[in-house]
C-alpha cells in the first residue's frame, strides 16, 4: 500500500501533524515556493517532518538529504527522487 | 545601595483556580482542588490523589504549533507567563530583548512527553520519537520556551532544587536584576502527574496513600501521613522598583526583602538541620527581626519528622504561638518547583488584601506549638510574610516579601 508519489498535501498534513501550525488556515495558498523559515518552521520542525515523511514512505532513511530542503517545492522533489530510486 | 527588586505581575495556573482571581477566590474560601488522578490510570498505584489544574485546554491559549513540542507543564507554564506579563501590563516585544530574562525553578522536567516518547522507542523504533524530545523533557525547557515565545534574551537559567527551588529562583532573578537586568520572568510550574513522574516520588516513601481527599494531606496534624502530589505554580514579574515605577507599573504587590538558603547536615548527623539558618539569612537580609513578620507560610511537609523540624525552626525564631502559621498548598498539594512560587503569590495577596489564607482540612497539632491558622481565612492588616521551602536532598530555603 506504500503510496509512490508524495504531493504537496501530503506534505500540509504532515507538517501539520508533526509540526502544527498557527491556525487552521495557515498552509493554505500556494506555500510550494515559500521558505519554511517563511512559513515558520524552523530545523527541528524539519526534521520532525523530515522523519514522519521517512516513516509513512518507507524511504530508506537519509535525514542529512531530506532537511536540506529550504521550500516545499525542493522537498517534496528530494521525496519524489528517493521514491523513485527505492521501486 | 542595593536595589529593591519587586514584583509587579503574576500568573496562576493551579489546581484550585485557573488563573490569579480563581485561585485566590478558592484559596480564601477553603476550597481544595485535591481529587482522584485523571492524567493517567493510577488505581494500581498506591497514591491515587494529587492536585490536577482543571479546565486547562492548551489549544485555547497557545498557538498550535506550540503544542507538538510541548509537555503539559510546559503549556501551564507558558499560559501562566502569559498571564503575569499581561498583569504587569509589560509588552515584552515594546522592550529591549536583552533587558529581560527568564530563570524558573524546575524538578524533574516535562515527564509526559518523554514517557510518551521512551515508550514510542522501546515499542516502535526510534524513527518513532518525536524530535522535539530533544528539548521538550529538559529542566529549563520552561525557561527556553518562555524566552522565545517573549524574545527575552537577557540572562537566563533555570534552578533545580526540588521545592526550595521556586525561591531560589526567584532569589537568582533578584540577583540578575541588581546587576542590571530591568524584568525578570520568574517562578515555577511542574506536572509530573504520570507514571514516570509518579514512581520515582512513590520512591521518597513522603506521599500520602489515603484516599479521602480531606484526609490525605494533613501537615501539623495528629494524622499527617505525607502528602498529596499536584501541578501548576506560578509566574512572577520581577523588576527592579525605581523602573517599574518610572513606567508605571499598575501593581507593585511587594518587595522580594530577604533571601536565605542552607543545606542540611548529612542524614544521621547531630548538627541542627538548615532550616532555622535560612531563615535567620532571609530576614538579615532583609534587614528586618522576627517581630516584624505577620505571618508565615510553611513548607508544610506532612510527615511527622518533617513537620517537627520545621516547627522548631519556626519557634527558635518567632517563639512559640508567636506568629500565624499558614499552608494554603493543603488545598493543592506539594507542586514541586511551582508550589513556593504559589506560596509567594498567595503571600503577595494576603499582603495586599490583608487576610491570611487558610490551612484546609488539619486540627493543628498542640505538640508543636504553633498559631496555625485552620478552618476560616483570618483578617488582619498585613505588611511582611514569610514563605519557608524545602526540597528533598537537603535544601531549605526561605524569602521575605514585604509591602510597599
Amino acid at each position: 500500500m506504500t503510496q509512490n508519489t508524495f504531493t504537496l498535501a501530503d506534505l500540509k498534513r504532515i507538517l501539520l501533524e508533526g509540526a502544527g501550525a498557527d491556525s487552521g488556515s495557515a498552509l493554505e495558498g500556494d506555500i510550494t515556493d515559500a521558505t519554511f523559515e517563511e512559513l515558520g518552521y524552523d530545523s527541528l520542525a524539519l526534521l520532525e517532518t523530515s522523519t514522519r515523511i521517512e516513516r509513512e514512505f518507507h524511504l530508506a532513511g537519509d535525514d542529512d538529504a531530506l532537511i536540506t530542503a529550504k521550500t516545499p517545492r525542493e522537498l517534496i522533489e528530494l521525496v519524489n527522487a528517493q521514491l523513485a530510486a527505492s521501486v | 545601595m542595593t536595589a529593591s527588586v519587586v514584583v509587579t505581575g503574576l500568573g496562576v495556573t493551579a489546581p484550585n483556580g485557573l488563573g490569579m482571581a480563581d485561585y485566590w477566590s478558592a484559596t480564601l474560601e477553603g476550597r481544595s482542588g485535591i481529587g482522584r488522578v485523571t492524567r493517567f490510570d493510577a488505581e494500581k498505584y498506591p497514591t491515587r490523589l494529587a492536585g490536577e489544574v482543571p479546565g486547562f485546554d492548551a489549544g485555547q491559549y497557545l498557538p498550535g504549533r506550540l503544542l507538538p513540542q510541548t509537555d503539559h507543564m510546559t503549556r501551564l507554564a507558558l499560559v501562566a507567563a502569559d498571564w503575569a506579563l499581561d498583569d504587569a501590563g509589560v509588552v515584552p516585544a515594546e522592550l529591549p530583548e536583552f533587558s529581560m530574562g527568564v530563570v524558573t525553578a524546575s524538578s524533574s522536567g516535562g515527564f509526559e512527553f518523554g514517557q510518551r516518547e521512551l515508550q514510542n522507542l522501546w515499542s516502535k523504533g526510534s524513527q518513532y520519537v518525536s524530535a522535539y524530545q530533544s528539548f521538550a523533557w529538559f529542566y529549563a525547557v520552561n525557561t527556553g520556551q518562555i524566552s522565545i515565545r517573549h524574545g527575552m534574551r537577557g540572562p537566563s537559567g533555570v534552578v533545580v532544587t526540588d521545592q526550595a527551588g521556586g525561591l531560589d529562583a526567584v532569589a537568582q532573578a533578584r540577583r540578575q536584576i541588581r546587576k542590571g537586568v530591568s524584568l525578570i520572568v520568574s517562578g515555577g510550574v511542574d506536572s509530573s502527574v504520570c507514571p514516570w513522574g509518579w514512581v520515582p516520588q512513590l520512591a521518597t516513601g513522603r506521599l500520602s496513600t489515603a484516599d479521602d481527599p480531606d484526609r490525605a494531606y494533613l501537615p501539623f496534624d495528629e494524622a499527617a501521613a505525607g502528602h498529596v502530589p499536584g501541578e501548576g505554580g506560578a509566574i512572577l514579574i520581577l523588576e527592579d522598583a525605581d523602573a517599574a515605577r518610572r513606567r508605571g507599573a499598575e501593581h507593585v504587590y511587594g518587595e522580594i526583602a530577604g533571601y536565605g538558603a542552607t543545606f542540611d547536615p548529612r542524614p544521621g548527623s547531630d548538627r541542627e538541620p538548615g532550616l532555622r539558618r535560612a531563615i535567620d539569612v532571609a530576614l538579615a537580609d532583609a534587614g528586618m527581626a522576627a517581630a516584624d513578620i505577620d505571618v508565615v507560610f510553611a513548607d508544610a511537609a506532612g510527615t511527622t519528622e518533617l513537620d517537627r523540624i520545621e516547627a522548631d525552626a519556626i519557634n527558635a525564631v518567632f517563639g512559640p504561638h508567636a506568629v500565624p502559621v499558614t499552608a494554603p498548598k493543603t488545598m493543592t498539594g506539594r507542586l514541586h518547583s511551582g508550589g513556593a512560587p504559589l506560596d509567594l503569590t498567595a503571600a503577595l495577596l494576603a499582603l495586599r488584601d490583608g487576610v491570611i489564607p487558610p490551612t484546609v482540612n488539619v486540627t493543628a497539632a498542640p505538640g508543636y506549638g504553633l498559631d496555625l491558622v485552620t478552618g476560616e481565612a483570618r483578617e488582619r492588616p498585613l505588611t511582611s510574610a514569610l514563605v519557608l521551602a524545602r526540597g528533598v536532598g537537603g535544601f531549605n530555603s526561605a524569602v521575605v516579601v514585604r509591602a510597599v
